[in-house]
């Protein structure tokens, strides 16, 4: 905490940041106690967006909530389509063939990557750097594009099925991702010399918002805010799923735990993402996108299921109880974000609103998925 | 009995010069649309008459149609006083402001002092406006405005002295008038006064980015941490009207560096010096201020105050150490 | 002092490396698509609202009513009104009515049809004066629709 902030003056005064705020993206509010412009209080007040998806899982059956998984983070709607046909999977014991598993594979990338082209232009935009976040469009329209023609959507694809993917993917497809790949190769230099290099988005980023290791384990932070303080933690590497043990790839992690850690972990997870798809593109079978034995309706044994799987933002964790009917007895969503920013209150104390924004852009909130 | 024909020069010069502050107001904010949109690959306002040159005018009748509300709770007087406050000095500054030999309103000995302190008398008016309009972000914001202030007046004022000692005068004209005959007589490529002058001017420059609240240093406005900063709670043209002087202190300061460093309405190369070049000057330059806008993020106060005190400050004080040894000297 | 110098060069350096990207995208042509007088084709697995295929033999529906799309529903948006028909053992679709305003573009239903009866429509220019406007009637739509 900084000295001015210490003396505790009296003259304090409330803000409230939100619901509807530009650096929020979304409805969150958070009630800051501000002694000038120094944060001595922060509490993040969630539930703005809450259409509670847990209790929505209970009356459906396990196809319909499908769809709901898509909806909880519209950025990387893929992973969390995976986590979910992944547990039911799991639970009904389907086998999946091994081709749908690449596609699974290749796709959910693909959108980790047009997840951090958005968070990265977001992040520059609550910085005040306008361009550079309709350059990132630029690119992720390319891979909105491409996901569209095979899925058939932009944003919720609802693409994955249980026991396959719903449709194999076009002929245009991996010589269209591999172009895009390229492209990105060529682009990424651009965003670094544009962004990472200038000399005011590193004095506002360099040793500002420091997230400590301890803090993440406190309030279960995962994904890039934690490998962003050190903590090497990803769920593709430490349980994996999939089909990822078969590609190599690295887990960047930054030990220095400041906003500008964050945002180099995610920016070489472009790069690695990347090369996870130029594997998968080079090894990807032949054969059914679909397990020929998947029953029409699910009645999944009996029995509790836990599957973690890692989204642009942490890991998600989905717990499934079944009763053995055809509709879930218990669903319970594990949101990374919501963990993530848990930590804000403490991380921010005794920081400048402008820093405190920028910490709060680092942690690449999503806000339907906290709430869910 | 007949009326003093300085009296009628003087009055076509001002309704001129409020012309030309609205028009530019108008056109700049088509300006910085455009501009804008071909920087990030898009095209910019095109519906609006032939390329978007309508924009201004129906954004012009938006605001002016937009009711007048005055917000419970603010402070009536200040809250009124402070867009006439903001602007009524941002056209006073282009009284003094020559725009060729012969074109200019009045043509004072201490036309330079005058300028900044018109110039000066802006942070007051959004100060007041902020603090009038009730609002928590509006008084965070004039609290940065003044921050601001104390950070970019000084080291822009020592560059300034430096530039007075070389050339002996307040009056712009002169100053002008000293740099005539190509472009290596201007100031910013007088290395006989100081080797630094370039950098002398990049001081001003941004400096001068600082006095007008343009981006980088829009700390004041802030919009993804202060929504609007100062104009939070003012509607229609109360708000139109800080955005216009806004846009006039952008043409004063690019006139300024112009005048200053870039040699006023002297042509490079020597040919038919006039009102035109000096316009050229001055809108490349507010074609870079609107350039820097739209390629950086924003800077925090304390990175203001760190760039003036840490390297602002020293270096135009070693640049007047400097131009006054070699002025000793030669 | 050297250190200071350094670090005052390669800052206003990195500035002016911004500038230089930027100005030389200026130039670049512009890459969006101006929307209402230029249209972008829907890829073929565009997911619209869901539309009824017909019959290329009789030129009617090919819906069996057997209700399949109405329970795959998550929304309950599907509303399936079959009639009998003297002589036929099969049902015959009367209306079909899809409540737009709750539907949420998965495709299950769809997935779930026996017969191919419904499909997806490639419109996405949506736009009506009430909710009333977006229950459509799926049958109606379909004699209406030409080709």
């Amino acid at each position: 905490m900084s000295a001015f902030a210490q003396t505790q003056l009296k003259e304090t005064f409330v803000i409230n940041l939100g619901p509807q705020h530009p650096a929020t993206h979304g409805v969150l509010r958070v009630k800051l106690v501000m002694d000038g412009e120094y944060i001595v209080e922060a509490e993040p007040v969630l539930g703005y967006i809450h259409r509670m998806h847990e209790k929505m899982g209970e009356n459906r059956t396990w196809a319909q909530f499908m769809p709901n998984t898509g909806r909880m983070d519209y950025l990387h709607a893929l992973a969390y389509n995976h986590g979910y046909v992944t547990v039911v999977e799991r639970a009904a014991g389907i086998e999946v063939p091994e081709r749908a598993e690449y596609i699974r594979v290749i796709t959910a990338e693909l959108n980790r990557i047009s997840s951090h082209l958005l968070w990265f232009g977001a992040f520059v935009l609550d910085l005040g750097g306008f361009t550079p976040l309709l350059y990132a469009f630029d690119d992720r329209e390319q891979i909105l594009d491409l996901l569209e023609s095979v899925t058939g959507s932009r944003l919720t694809y609802s693409y994955f099925r249980f026991g396959g993917v719903y449709n194999d993917i076009d002929e245009n497809f991996v010589p269209g991702a591999l172009a895009f790949i390229k492209r990105l190769r060529e682009r990424l230099p651009m965003y670094h010399a544009l962004v990472t290099k200038n000399v005011i988005l590193r004095t506002r980023l360099e040793d500002i918002g420091f997230i400590t290791p301890e803090m993440c384990r406190k309030y279960g932070a995962t994904g890039p805010v934690a490998r962003g303080s050190g903590i090497n933690f990803d769920v593709r590497k430490h349980e994996p799923y999939s089909v990822y043990p078969e590609f190599n790839f690295d887990i960047p992690v930054y030990p220095k735990g400041d906003s500008m850690a964050r945002y180099m972990v995610r920016m070489d997870e472009i790069e690695q993402s990347m090369r996870i798809v130029e594997q998968a593109i080079a090894k990807l079978p032949d054969g059914p996108v679909m397990a020929p034995k998947a029953p029409k309706i699910l009645k999944p044994a009996k029995g509790d299921y836990y599957h973690a799987v890692e989204t642009a933002r942490g890991s998600f964790g989905i717990r499934v109880v079944s009763d053995g009917t055809n509709t879930p007895y218990r669903l319970k969503l594990r949101s990374p974000t919501f963990s993530n920013l848990s930590l804000f209150g403490e991380a921010c104390q005794g920081m400048l609103l402008p820093d405190a924004l920028a910490l709060m852009g680092s942690l690449d909130l999503v806000i339907p998925e906290i709430d869910r | 009995m007949s009326v003093h024909p300085e009296v009628i020069r003087l009055l076509i010069f001002l309704v001129g010069i409020i012309a030309f502050a609205a028009l530019n107001a108008a056109y700049l904010v088509w300006l910085e649309r455009k501009e804008a949109g071909h920087i990030q690959r898009r095209i910019g306002p095109k519906e609006v008459g032939p390329f978007g040159l309508l924009q201004p005018l129906a954004d012009g009748i938006k605001l002016m149609t937009k009711q007048l509300i005055v917000p419970a709770g603010v402070d009536p007087v200040l809250f009124r006083i402070a867009p006439i406050l903001v602007m009524i000095p941002a056209i006073m500054g282009f009284v003094t402001i020559p725009f060729s030999e012969t074109l200019v309103a009045r043509n004072l000995d201490i036309g330079l002092l005058a300028v900044f302190a018109f110039a000066s008398v802006n942070v007051l008016g959004l100060l007041m406006g902020a603090w009038g309009s009730r609002n928590k972000y509006a008084v965070i914001s004039a609290a940065r405005v003044v921050s601001q202030n104390v950070a970019y007046e000084i080291p822009m004022l020592v560059t300034v002295v430096s530039l007075v000692m070389v050339s002996h005068t307040m009056n712009l004209t002169k100053i002008v008038g000293q740099q005539l005959g190509g472009f290596w007589h201007w100031n910013i490529f007088n290395f006989a006064a100081s080797p630094l002058m370039p950098v002398a001017f990049l001081i001003f420059f941004v400096c001068m980015l600082a006095e007008t609240n343009r981006a980088p240093f829009d700390m004041a406005e802030a919009e993804s941490e202060l929504i609007a900063g100062a104009f939070t709670e003012y509607p229609g043209m109360g708000f139109g009207v800080f955005f216009m002087a806004e846009y006039a202190n952008i043409v004063i300061g690019c006139s300024m560096a112009t005048i200053l460093f870039l040699g006023g309405w002297d042509c490079p190369f020597g040919l038919y010096p006039g009102v035109h070049w000096f316009l050229l000057k001055m809108y490349f330059l507010i074609f870079t201020v609107i350039w820097i806008r739209w390629t950086y993020p924003r800077t925090t106060f304390y990175g203001l105050l760190n760039l003036s005190w840490k390297i602002l400050i020293p270096i135009s004080f070693v640049n007047l150490l400097l131009t006054s040894a070699m002025l000793k000297v030669f | 002092m050297i250190g200071y110098l350094k670090e005052i060069f390669s800052g206003t350096w990195s500035l002016f490396v911004g500038l230089g990207i930027t100005i030389k995208y200026f130039f670049k042509p512009v890459v969006t698509v101006q929307y209402p007088r230029e249209v972008l084709p829907m890829t073929p697995r565009f997911r619209g609202h869901i539309e009824l295929t017909r019959d290329p033999e009789t030129g009617g529906d090919k819906c069996i009513v057997c209700g399949m799309c109405q329970k795959a529903c998550p929304s309950n948006c599907i509303t399936v009104v079959g009639d009998k028909v003297e002589g036929a053992k099969k049902k015959a679709l009367s209306r079909y009515i899809l409540d737009f305003t709750k539907c949420s573009l998965c495709g299950l239903c769809v997935e779930s049809c026996p017969a191919d009866a419904i499909t997806f429509s490639k419109d996405y220019n949506l736009a009506g004066p009430s909710r009333e406007a977006y229950i459509f009637d799926l049958k109606k739509r379909l004699e209406e629709r030409k080709g």
